[in-house]
């Protein structure tokens, strides 16, 4: 088994008086993706925000690169290596699309000073990137927006990303852009992946994790979810004729 | 060069950039444009406010903070500076040494009510800035042998500041170059070079991380900025320059008093100018300001002059009778917010922008 970055072991996060998570386990392999799949409410976004820290966990306990990050403060887990893309695609939609990246660049002193090789590596992903430079990004598409949202993420080597929902309400052909997109970070990169598009996932994943009622209720290898049709259906209550 | 000295930020609209220089170049040639006391105090003030104005707008309108104590700072640099010269007398070393403890306080302040406060809900932050900034004003009123109380203190400004004092025989384009004279020109210096400080501050990395934490403080800690170090810097930057903005009212007017430094009247008129000229804009501050003074000095002349010109119409006459100025003032406020909601500089911005792309 390769080596582990991240792992979650018995989890509980409340907030309020809800109980949401109820005890998680859950590792992550350096390298590849880690899908996290699950249906509405069954826990992946609390997963991330926790492991992130903008949600403390009450038991149990977080380890990244083998620190124990249970209770540190968020800037600290940043500062760790750990980008957190959120659901709701996370930029600044004031600031423009350069000062996005430059606040997510924390090793340069101002924009001039980032890293051009690694901005053209990002372009050649999302080339809408560069035609909005000096555009407000609150100002760009759904789609643009997650393009944002995301090289803001890699604008300098993380050790983990965490993204949440890539591809919620954008176009199919969108979508398409952006599993290319993935299929090359993943060389490079881990990711931890929160997803329900499961056509979506299932091209790109290495290991899978399913979650419900805020427990893991599954971990493998995303080849034998694809493959097995009454796993997918009992796990997940779908099949992927369905989804394609 | 003018756009190394506005640090990258222009003001983007040609109406906005007309404004600007309009009240730049009457700011800066005001003793010889409008003679007369009243016209260079209203200029005087203008000044100070912009200052005290931009200053709010950091934490307001650049980092979210809805801070009620912004009268005590700015009371703090003219209490500092005024009692000082009233101590010691008129001296330059007074000057100094009120002003540096007057930041001094200031910082220490805004430190402790930002370390201790801001991780609270803004609410709650406004409610502690309030309470703290009530006690501070009722403080200086009860210190009466200190203060003055609430008669407040005068005192007398070095000599070069005097009104008396002539720098050179006779008057240049009409006007004696004067103590008067002097002193405005420091205090128009002054806030020119706070006000580009402020554009600088804005426009670092600094500013944009500020704005950040404005739209989604827990993105901004998701990117590994630690908040409440960032707005307990701003709140603490904005202190110091509004301390500075306090210390250069009270040598302008000689004069420090309760009402005139800590009232909450100063507060809500800085509110005001806030969301009027545009939050999060610093050039708004200049706008809303010059909009706002002038009006407060000479809203109740403009109305004398209509109600005598309707002297034969009764209703109007009466609806436009001097006396009703703050009514007026109210309902230009109101009709200002509702059709600039972004304030006059946000509205400009966008009506430029949205040009430029068609």
């Amino acid at each position: 088994m390769s080596e582990l970055l991240l792992q979650l072991e018995g989890v509980h996060t409340h907030i309020g008086q809800y109980h949401i998570l109820q005890g998680v386990d859950l590792a992550v392999p350096k390298g590849g993706i880690t899908v996290l799949l699950g249906r509405n409410g069954a826990g992946k976004t609390t997963t991330l925000r926790t492991i992130m820290g903008l949600w403390h966990a009450s038991r149990g306990s977080v380890r990244f690169a083998g620190d124990d990050i249970t209770h540190s403060p968020t800037p600290d887990i940043a500062c760790a290596g750990i980008a957190y893309v959120p659901e709701s695609m996370g930029i600044f939609s004031d600031l423009t699309v350069r000062e996005n990246l430059f606040l997510a660049a924390r090793g340069v002193k101002s924009a001039d000073q980032m890293d051009e090789a690694r901005l053209e590596w990002i372009f050649g992903f999302f080339g809408a990137l560069k035609k909005f430079w000096n555009q407000p990004a609150g100002t760009l598409s759904g789609g643009q927006k997650q393009m944002v949202a995301i090289a803001r993420a890699i604008v300098e080597p993380r050790k983990l990303l965490l993204i949440d929902e890539p591809t919620k309400g954008l176009a199919p052909a969108i979508i398409q852009g952006m599993i290319a997109a993935f299929r090359e970070l993943k060389q490079t990169e881990t990711i931890l992946l929160v997803e329900q598009n499961f056509s979506f996932v299932s091209a790109l994943g290495d290991t899978v994790a399913v979650m419900d009622g805020g427990r893991i209720v599954h971990s493998g290898s995303m080849a034998e979810l694809t493959e097995d049709r009454d796993l997918q259906h009992k796990l997940l209550g779908l099949s992927l004729d369905t989804n394609q | 060069m003018i756009r190394t000295l506005l640090s990258g930020d222009l003001p983007r609209s040609r109406l906005l950039s007309a404004l600007l220089l309009a009240v730049l170049f009457g700011l800066a040639f005001a003793p010889f444009l409008f003679p007369g006391a009243r016209s260079l105090n209203v200029a005087a003030t203008i000044c100070v406010f912009i200052v005290l104005v931009a200053s709010y707008d950091l934490l307001l309108g650049y980092t979210g903070i809805v801070s009620f104590a912004h009268t005590m700072f700015y009371g703090i640099g003219a209490y500092g500076v005024g009692l000082a010269l009233h101590a010691m007398g008129p001296s330059w070393w007074a000057i100094f040494v009120g002003t540096a403890g007057a930041l001094s306080l200031s910082l220490v302040l805004a430190l402790v009510i930002g370390l201790f406060s801001l991780r609270v809900r803004a609410i709650f932050y406004a409610m502690i800035t309030l309470a703290v900034a009530s006690a501070f004003a009722v403080l200086a009123s009860q210190l009466s042998d200190l203060t003055g109380g609430e008669d407040g203190r005068t005192f007398r400004v070095p000599e070069l500041l005097q009104p008396g004092f002539h720098l050179i025989e006779g008057e240049i384009m009409g006007r004696a170059i004067d103590g008067k004279l002097i002193t405005y020109y420091l205090v128009f210096s002054a806030a020119l070079a706070l006000f580009l400080f402020m554009l600088r501050i804005v426009n670092s990395p600094f500013g944009r991380v500020l704005q950040a934490i404005r739209e989604n403080d827990f993105r901004a800690e998701a990117l590994g900025y630690r908040t409440v170090i960032y707005r307990t810097l701003a709140n603490c930057l904005g202190a110091l320059i509004a301390t500075l903005a306090g210390v250069l009212m009270a040598l302008w007017l000689r004069y420090v008093g309760p009402k005139t430094m800590l009232s909450f009247e100063v507060m809500t008129d800085i509110l005001l100018i806030v969301v009027i000229g545009g939050m999060g804009t610093v050039y708004g501050a200049v706008i809303g300001s010059a909009l706002f003074i002038l009006m407060q000095n000479y809203l109740q002349v403009l109305m004398k002059e209509a109600s005598g010109a309707l002297a034969g119409v009764p209703l109007l006459a009466n609806l436009f009778h001097p006396d009703r100025w703050l009514l007026w003032l109210g309902v230009l406020f109101v009709l200002s917010v509702y059709f600039f909601p972004t304030g006059i500089v946000g509205r400009l911005r966008t009506k430029a922008a949205l040009r430029r792309l068609r």
